[in-house]
């Protein structure tokens, strides 16, 4: 291989491609940086500590690097450990923000609620969670096994018992489900 | 042969390769048994049944435990990195597995290194990350729903739960979601679009809709999407084009559905019992069809 192939430098949108499954956590203030930074490597997450990209305005001058995919379990963990972020957003795209719509399906019986990929389906009369359907992580099944044949206010919740993104839309569709549920 | 690649409910369940069978409805593997409600175990039942009708070897399963925290995903990576390329399977199916770019792009690697490269039919969680590696064009064949379809539309969304809302589930713009997928090259050869109609498409657009029979509980029923995955991938192995797989496979989905007359409460397990019944007469009016046109 020639020496200035060797050495040529990594275009910078594949090294951001090479990114785009992590995300950045947002802090008050570098204590709680290096706080979290402990913690995270500490229960075995692969993390590091970096300044934060111009897009991101708040919080302090360095950011925690972490495993997107894995947002809703890490997050939670922040949260329980009281540092918990000011703000969880992707690598690739700082600015974007999570899905907020709601796709709802009424089946007469049945009451649907989507938010992003997932979907979460009640029986209406016996509030009994019938089932779950979409998403592509793999805590999908599982959290699908431990919720389906429950009744809504008994089932786990996505956020205490799931880890990825799609546990996070599920969290979001559970929300608006018991929500609805309450209203009724 | 197919191949299928994904991950089971069961942080306890050990890495196992092996054919898998279906007994007494569960899926097998090396004498380990899996129930079948959703995800890769529907896959692989739907799969196995096609095989049962077309007269098809069981499958190939590359399965292992994982509930989300990706230790399972990653020794699955590992295996598939070190023992993929002494291989030579027709298809391989890839399916619920964390979403690890650099992961998938070692796989990717090694396939491209090899004799015969095998058809790559991506769903779920690695379809995710065919599309966040920028590699989505290496693949022949995605299954997304409409929401998936408008992630991989979204040239920004490194995940579903990030597509941008002016994207998000307009099916009467599938079309367009379609377009915008191939023009950011963030679709596969063909695209198989689940939903309450299905379209097979390619860089060309939408090349064929399914729409019949509908059965609007489907939507709300999960691993619908799996055993559609399933049924395809098993059909590309029977040794049909992609396209025709693709639009056979959503008929015969849809028809097992409707035999199972099915609620928004149904199982999957149960419409997987109607596969056998809906392939055969699926294949029988295509016979007849080309019949009455010789």
């Amino acid at each position: 291989m020639p020496l200035f192939q060797f050495l040529k430098r990594k275009e910078p949108n594949e090294a951001v491609e090479e990114r785009a499954d992590r995300g950045f956590l947002v802090f008050e203030n570098t204590s709680e940086v290096i706080q979290a930074e402990n913690l995270l490597k500490r229960k075995g997450w692969e993390i590091r500590v970096m300044g934060p990209p111009p897009e991101i305005r708040s919080g302090c001058d360095l950011v925690v690097e972490f495993p997107l995919i894995e947002e809703l379990k890490i997050v939670k963990t922040l949260q329980d450990a009281g540092i918990p972020p000011l703000q969880a957003v992707p690598v690739a795209s700082p600015l974007l923000q999570p899905v907020d719509l709601f796709q709802i399906r009424d089946f007469g019986r049945c009451l649907m609620v989507q938010a992003a990929n997932m979907k979460l389906t009640v029986d209406k009369e016996s509030l009994i969670i019938v089932n779950i359907s979409g998403g592509g992580c793999p805590d999908v099944p599982y959290l699908a096994e431990q919720m389906v044949g429950r009744l809504l206010s008994e089932a786990p919740s996505p956020r205490e018992i799931g880890h990825t993104l799609c546990g996070y839309a599920l969290q979001l569709a559970y929300e608006e489900m018991r929500r609805r549920c309450s209203q009724s | 042969m197919l191949a299928v690649v994904g991950t089971v409910p069961n942080p306890e369940f050990p890495l196992l390769a092996g054919r898998v069978s279906l007994e007494n409805g569960e899926i097998c593997i090396q004498g380990r048994q899996v129930s079948v409600k959703r995800g890769t175990p529907a896959l692989l039942a739907a799969a196995i049944k096609i095989g049962e009708v077309l007269g098809q070897e069981e499958p190939f399963g590359y399965l292992v435990g994982d509930i989300g925290r990706g230790e399972g995903s990653r020794q699955l990576y590992k295996y598939l990195a070190k023992h993929l390329s002494q291989t030579d399977f027709h298809i391989i199916a890839f399916h619920y597995i964390q979403p690890l770019i650099g992961w998938h792009n070692r796989i990717l690697s090694v396939i491209e290194k090899m004799k015969k490269r095998p058809i790559l039919v991506a769903d779920a969680g690695y379809m995710y990350v065919a599309k966040i590696s920028g590699r989505s064009d290496a693949y022949d064949l995605f299954t997304p729903d409409i929401g998936e379809l408008a992630f991989l539309a979204d040239e920004l969304a490194p995940h579903p739960f990030y597509t941008r809302g002016f994207l998000l589930h307009e099916e009467n713009r599938v079309s367009d979601l379609i377009t915008r997928a191939y023009v950011h090259r963030n679709a596969s050869k063909y695209l198989l679009v689940k939903g309450r109609k299905d379209y097979v498409a390619n860089k060309n657009g939408v090349q064929t809709i399914i729409d019949s029979p509908s059965e609007e509980a489907m939507e709300a029923i999960g691993g619908t999407g799996d055993t559609l995955t399933g049924i395809v991938a098993a059909l590309i192995a029977s040794g049909k084009d992609i396209s025709e797989a693709a639009t056979i496979g959503a008929k015969v989905n849809r028809l097992a559905g409707s035999y199972a007359h099915p609620t928004p409460a149904t199982q999957v397990k149960e419409i997987i019992n109607h596969i056998p019944e809906a392939l055969e007469e699926i294949l029988s009016k295509r016979q007849e069809g080309k019949h009455e046109q010789g």
